[in-house]
Order: structure tokens, then C-alpha cells, then sequence
């Protein structure tokens, strides 16, 4: 520490000591009302169902019962262990930290320095993903495709927007009801008569063109200005999408939605195959789609296209000098993550085979963004495992935890990993640096700054 | 559409539109001091409502209150909501945007706990209340006052639209004329910079959001009066009273009052040209046409330079 350093060091603590400052207003005992608070909210959250015939009854229900106090002994000793025994604690994470890290940077560099090990791992997933599912329980076959794989192809797309593009889609999931309602369309099950009746096959790449133009026009004025202002142009389109398929009777079907959409087949060179109601001919299906998808996008992700992403994302500015045209850039990041959501619904919607507006909340929507921010945005590896693991989670604490309190916690943990690990829990290195960096001041790590030419 | 049905649909369409005004100036506000579209005002809003709920079911008025009980129930509603709306908002910037601040996050980080909050107060509050929707309490007895135009107004909309121009009133004075008004404008205009010039910026936030906050609780409170309360009633007049503070030209205060006024005549035309159901999308429409063709705004300016 240099001697200016300690003197104005002195010179604080000299201040500090002439104001006074009431004993309940100093940081440690702030911290504690704090956390006396959050003590408190913890035991709102964990408390009991209300219900609207007596409002107060949740709220009487865990402010006196032994719950408050479990709660409160909980946050209050946190801040006893942080005030009064913060260095042999940090001291002790410090070294679990490092223990963890060596190994496991080790583990990492060889990964990133040996082909032949990261093939080998990639084929031993593969082959696991095409065994293990025939061994489990047909419940868990069919959470495994209705959700875990559907979510991860989705997981995927809004990866590309939000992970690589650096830009906040909330209406991800209206483009996934665009997809679904093209395959009800192509298959003749809406009110509206198509030209022709087509197998869900072929409407995978018209879902694709349909989804593409969709998010070109809402991304195309919305893109010139302010990333941002797409983030709620986008959750007001997934609202807009919502009421027309749910008003718009004469062309939706209305609140009734769609029936009996066809499941996917083929009858090419004399081999004919129907998909049918078993979970796993759609497991591999999906496995083959999901494979397909992320092999492209990695192709992508270290081409020209994805490389303007990157330098959109660290310094807008910068990339427009020279030469990127971000709107073009941002735009196809949009358009490719709404196709991809598109494809997700046709699959979604032939293995169903009904659909109406109430599949399409917006809370979907909202549940996608928490798995690609759980997983780490921009690691493909990570949004897998972060679909995976919050789709088998609740699941799995089916009856410990009240499912309407879901979407309560997965808020929760969309501002906690905020706050403390924006960066996810499998993180792309180079979005993890570029968060960090942006953190101390150097470069940016979104595609949300003012445009170049400072059009807003 | 004959022109008596327009008058009553204008009359409707400014009432509401009045409401939006007021929504909308915490969402400018905020967006002035931090740059960051707060998604979870139409949670702030929505537990304003719960919050003159609760008042009203604790004092119970009864059958047939006498007009001097009428207003005191309606002012302890008020200022239940004022207190909830304020309260949340505080609450909010404390737990869950100062840690980003302080680290200097993304903008992409601060969007991203701001939809996380906002699904965890709305689900909370479904939680904590119940996830039926409920009226309020009658406070008064509801008849019609006077007409404008041939269309009648009721007592409802009187005080909606007496509340709602008083509290724009108030706030116009507030950040004009006072010291912390100067404050919140110096931080919208330059926040390093009014640092400098001695300017204690956490505590200039803070109070940003609990005005935007009680701004937004109140408007709740009389949404509720007019509708219903329920946990998921914050989210299409927060998305709407986000169009209006765009369409006036975010950040700008007075412009978020013109635009909120503009999309609830917009909103309420809707109804006898298109139908109910069509009304929330209209000013989703109305916001990507501005966006398209305006995309400052009406009044486009920021808080710091306009008002």
C-alpha cells in the first residue's frame, strides 16, 4: 500500500469518526436489517398456499408460525458468519476454490488442446443420449422428449440471440407458436384451407422461411434503435401472437385451437415409417434435429457471422467502424433464433398432435431465458445442461415443492445468477472474460448500446 | 359509430389514458436515472392494488358509508397503495439492481433481473393472496356527476382522473422546482458528472424509484377500483404504459403523460371499431408504428433537457 494510499486512509477514518453516525446506521448492523428482511421474504416464499377468501391468511401463516424463525435464524446467522468470521471462511473457500480450480483448469486446457479426447467425450455423450433413454420409465421418456428436448432445441436457438448476439428476446416462444400453427395450417387442420396438404416433414423448412420473415419484420424496426427496446417489442409481439390465435377464430380455430395434427412419417424407396405416440422414436427424432442444429451453429458461431457477433457484443462502436453492419448482423442472430423456435413447434406440434393458445403463454417464453441464463449464454454445452436441469428439477421435487411456486423461484434464481454468477454455471469462456471486462469498464458485453450512428 | 359513442369512447379513452400517464412516468423515470426499461413496474402496480386491497378489507366500510367515511376510506386505500407501491419499488432497486450498479453490469444483465423480479413478485403475489382475481371493497356509492359531451361521468372516473392529474401535477413540480427534482434531473443528464458536482447518486436513485413506485401503486390502487385485483393484472397495462412512455419519448416526463393519454383514447377506440379482445393489441401496434416512423417519440427529449 503506498503512503498517499494510507493517508487517505487516515484521513477517512479521521471523518468517519468525527460524523456520528447512530449505532443502528452503521454498514454492520444496515447489513443486518438486511438481512432481517430477507429472513423475512424467505419466509413469505416458503410459507403457505393463500387463497382469496382470506388474503391474510398466507401472510398471518408464516409471519407467526416456527417458519419465520427457522427463516430468520438462517439469514441472521449468515450475517453473524460473514461479520464476524469472514477470514478463516473466505480463507477456507479460497483454498476449496483453488482445490477445485487446478484440476479442473487442467481438465479444461486438455479439452481445449486435445481433439481426439473432445471428439471422444462428444461421442460418448451421443452414444449415452441413444442408449440411456430406452432404459428409463416411459413417465421419464416422455418428460425427456415433451420437455427436456424440445426445451434444449429452443434453449439453443435463443442461445444465438441472447448468448452470442448479446440481444433480449422475451417473445422467443411466440415464434414456437408460429411453427406450431404453420404445421396445423400445412396439415389442413385449421379452419383455413391450404393450397395443399403437406406432410409435417416438408413443413419444417416453410416453418423455418414463415418464422425467418416474422422475426425480419419485428427485428427490422425495432433493430435500428435501441437493443433494449426489442426486449419489450418482443414481449409485446408474443402477446399479440397469443390474442390473435386465441380471437382470430375464422383462421386459428380460436380457443378451440387445432386437432388431430398428423404425427411425422416417411414412405421413401419402399421404406415406410410412422412416428406414433412412443416417446422414444421422437427422442431420436429430436436427437437428430438437436444434433443437426448445433453443428450448424457451431460451424457458425466461428465463421465470419459469428465473429461479427462477437465484436458487436464487445464494442458496437468499434465493429461498425470497421465494417460490420450490426443491424444486418443483429437481425440474422434474431431471424436464426425465431426459425430454430419455429422448427421447435412443428416437432412440438405433429408429436401432440392438438394444439391451441393456451400451449403459448408467456411465461414459456420466460422459462427458456432462465435455462440458457442457468446453463451459461453463448456455451452450447451449457444451455443443454441448463434446459436438462431445470426441466428434471422440478420434475424430480414434484412432492416436496407446490407446483404453482415454480415460477416463483425460477424468477428467484433468474436475479440471483444475475447478482452473483451472470455468467451462468458451465460459462463460455469468452462471454465470461467479456462480462468481467465490461464490469471494470472495458468494452461492453451486449449488443445494447446506443447504434453507431446514434439514430435514437 | 355514431358521434355520442365517440364522445363516450373519448371520455373512457382520456379516464384511462390518465392512468397510463401515471404508470408510464415510472417507467421514464427510472429509464432517466438508470437506462434500464424496470419490467417489474407492472409488479409495483400490481401490489399498489393488493396493497389498498388489504387497507380496505382491514377497515371493512360496509354497506352505505357516509361521504365523509367515502373519502377517508378511499384516502387510507390510497395511501396503502402509496405505501406497497413504494415499498416494493425500494425494496427492488435495493436487493436487486444497486448490486449490478455498483459492480457496473451489462445492460443485458440489468434487463435480464428485471424480468426475473418481475415473474418473482407477480407469482408471489399469487402466492401470498390467492390466484383468483377479487374487486374491491365498495368505498362509495358510484352514480354518475356530470356529462361531458352527453357522456355521463361517474364518481370512479372523477377521482381516476383527479388523482391522476394531481399526482402529474405534483411530479412536475417535484422534479422542476425542488432540490432532489435537480438531483434526478442531473443524474439523467449525466450521471458521473453530477457525482462530481456532489450529487449522492444511490440516494437520488433510490428516491427515483420510490416516486415511480408510488406513482404506480396509486395508479393500481384506482385500476383496482375500476376493474379487478388479481396477481396478473399488472402485466398488460405495464406493457402498455411502456408503449405510452415510448410513444411520448422515453425519459421525457411530460411526454410519457401525452403518450399515455394518446394510447388510452387509442385503446378505447379500438373497442367499437374492432372489439374488446382487440384492445391490448392495438397499442402494441401503435408502439412498433412510433418505433418505426418516431422512434424518439412525440416529445422526444430526455428527462434532464425537457422538463
Amino acid at each position: 500500500m503506498s503512503a498517499v494510499e494510507t493517508s487517505v486512509k487516515d484521513v477517512a477514518s479521521a471523518a468517519s469518526r468525527l460524523r456520528r453516525t447512530a449505532w443502528y446506521r452503521q454498514p454492520r448492523f444496515t447489513r443486518l436489517w438486511a438481512m432481517v428482511a430477507l429472513g423475512v421474504l424467505l419466509a413469505l416464499v416458503t410459507g403457505e398456499q393463500g387463497n382469496t377468501r382470506d388474503i391474510f391468511f398466507s401472510l398471518e401463516g408464516s409471519l407467526t408460525g416456527p417458519n419465520l424463525w427457522v427463516c430468520l435464524a438462517l439469514t441472521v446467522g449468515v450475517w453473524a458468519l460473514r461479520e464476524f468470521a469472514s477470514t478463516p471462511i473466505k480463507g477456507a473457500v479460497d483454498q476449496a476454490k483453488a482445490a477445485v480450480g487446478r484440476p479442473g483448469g487442467a481438465l479444461r486446457d486438455r479439452l481445449q488442446g486435445d481433439q481426439r479426447l473432445r471428439w471422444g467425450l462428444i461421442g460418448l455423450a451421443l452414444v449415452l443420449a441413444l442408449v440411456v433413454p430406452s432404459m428409463l420409465s416411459r413417465t421419464w421418456q416422455t418428460v425427456l422428449v415433451d420437455q427436456i428436448a424440445i426445451f434444449a432445441l429452443l434453449a439453443i436457438g435463443l442461445n444465438v440471440v441472447i448468448g452470442w448476439a448479446g440481444l433480449l428476446d422475451l417473445g422467443f416462444f411466440a415464434f414456437f407458436a408460429v411453427g406450431a400453427y404453420s404445421t396445423a395450417f400445412w396439415t389442413g387442420r385449421l379452419p383455413v384451407e391450404p393450397p395443399m396438404v403437406l406432410n409435417p416433414f416438408w413443413v419444417i423448412p416453410i416453418a423455418v422461411v414463415t418464422c425467418l420473415v416474422t422475426g425480419l419484420l419485428l427485428g427490422a424496426p425495432t433493430l435500428r434503435l435501441r437493443g433494449d427496446y426489442l426486449a419489450i417489442v418482443t414481449l409485446g409481439f408474443h402477446e399479440i401472437i397469443y390474442l390473435v390465435a386465441k380471437n382470430a377464430d375464422g383462421v386459428t380455430g380460436g380457443p378451440q385451437g387445432a386437432r388431430l395434427i398428423p404425427d411425422f412419417s416417411f414412405d421413401f424407396a419402399g421404406i415406410e415409417y410412422t412416428w406414433s405416440i412412443k416417446p422414444l422414436p421422437y427422442w431420436y427424432l429430436l436427437v437428430f434435429f438437436i444434433v443437426l442444429v448445433i453443428v450448424l451453429f457451431s460451424r457458425l458461431e466461428h465463421s465470419r457471422v459469428g465473429r461479427a457477433w462477437t465484436a458487436i457484443r464487445e464494442d458496437e462502436i468499434a465493429a461498425a467502424a470497421n465494417g460490420v453492419d450490426t443491424v444486418r448482423f443483429k437481425l440474422m442472430a434474431f431471424a436464426i433464433g425465431a426459425s430454430t423456435s419455429g422448427v421447435a413447434g412443428v416437432i412440438f406440434t405433429s408429436k401432440y398432435g392438438y394444439i391451441n393458445p393456451e400451449v403459448f403463454p408467456l411465461l414459456q417464453s420466460i422459462l427458456i431465458l432462465a435455462y440458457v441464463i442457468f446453463g451459461g449464454m453463448g456455451s452450447i454445452p451449457g444451455v443443454l445442461m441448463g434446459a436438462a436441469a431445470l426441466v428434471w428439477l422440478p420434475e424430480a421435487l414434484k412432492d416436496y415443492v407446490d407446483a404453482s411456486d415454480r415460477y416463483m423461484y425460477l424468477g428467484a434464481l433468474l436475479v440471483i445468477m444475475m447478482i452473483y454468477r451472470p455468467q451462468g454455471i458451465w460459462p463460455s469462456r469468452r462471454r465470461q472474460r467479456e462480462l468481467k471486462m465490461a464490469e471494470e469498464g472495458l468494452g461492453d458485453a451486449d449488443a445494447m448500446s446506443e447504434p453507431a450512428g446514434g439514430k435514437a | 359509430m355514431s358521434l355520442q359513442e365517440f364522445w363516450d369512447y373519448l371520455v373512457l379513452g382520456v379516464m384511462l389514458g390518465s392512468l397510463y400517464a401515471v404508470i408510464a412516468i415510472g417507467y421514464t423515470l427510472v429509464y432517466g436515472v438508470l437506462q434500464l426499461i424496470n419490467f417489474a413496474h407492472s409488479e409495483v402496480f400490481m401490489l399498489g392494488a393488493y396493497g389498498s386491497l388489504i387497507v380496505l378489507q382491514l377497515l371493512d366500510p360496509g354497506d352505505n358509508p357516509s361521504a365523509l367515511a367515502s373519502i377517508g376510506f378511499v384516502a387510507l386505500a390510497m395511501a396503502g397503495s402509496a405505501l406497497f407501491g413504494g415499498v416494493t419499488a425500494y425494496g427492488l432497486e435495493k436487493v436487486a439492481y444497486r448490486p449490478l450498479r455498483r459492480r457496473g453490469a451489462p445492460r443485458l444483465i440489468f434487463l435480464i433481473t428485471a424480468i426475473g423480479a418481475s415473474f418473482f413478485l407477480y407469482n408471489l403475489a399469487g402466492k401470498l393472496f390467492g390466484r383468483d382475481p377479487m374487486t374491491l371493497p365498495e368505498m362509495y356509492d358510484n352514480h354518475d356527476v356530470f356529462s361531458v359531451f352527453g357522456a355521463g361521468v361517474n364518481i370512479t372516473q372523477v377521482l381516476q382522473f383527479l388523482t391522476a392529474v394531481v399526482m402529474m401535477v405534483g411530479l412536475d413540480l417535484l422534479v422542476n422546482r425542488t432540490k432532489l427534482g435537480k438531483g434526478i434531473r442531473a443524474v439523467a443528464q449525466d450521471a458521473e458528472v453530477a457525482s462530481l458536482m456532489g450529487v449522492d447518486i444511490d440516494r437520488v436513485i433510490s428516491r427515483t424509484f420510490v416516486i415511480g413506485g408510488v406513482l404506480g401503486g396509486v395508479a393500481g390502487f384506482l385500476f383496482a377500483n375500476l376493474n379487478q385485483v388479481s396477481y396478473t393484472m399488472g402485466f398488460i397495462p405495464g406493457i402498455t404504459a411502456f408503449a405510452a412512455a415510448v410513444v411520448g419519448g422515453i425519459g421525457n416526463i411530460r411526454g410519457a403523460m401525452a403518450g399515455g393519454v394518446l394510447i388510452g383514447v387509442v385503446e378505447t377506440m379500438t373497442v367499437p371499431l374492432l372489439g374488446d379482445e382487440w384492445r391490448s393489441v392495438s397499442a402494441m401496434v401503435v408502439l412498433i408504428l412510433v418505433l418505426m416512423f418516431r422512434p424518439m417519440g412525440i416529445l422526444g427529449k430526455q428527462v434532464g433537457r425537457a422538463a
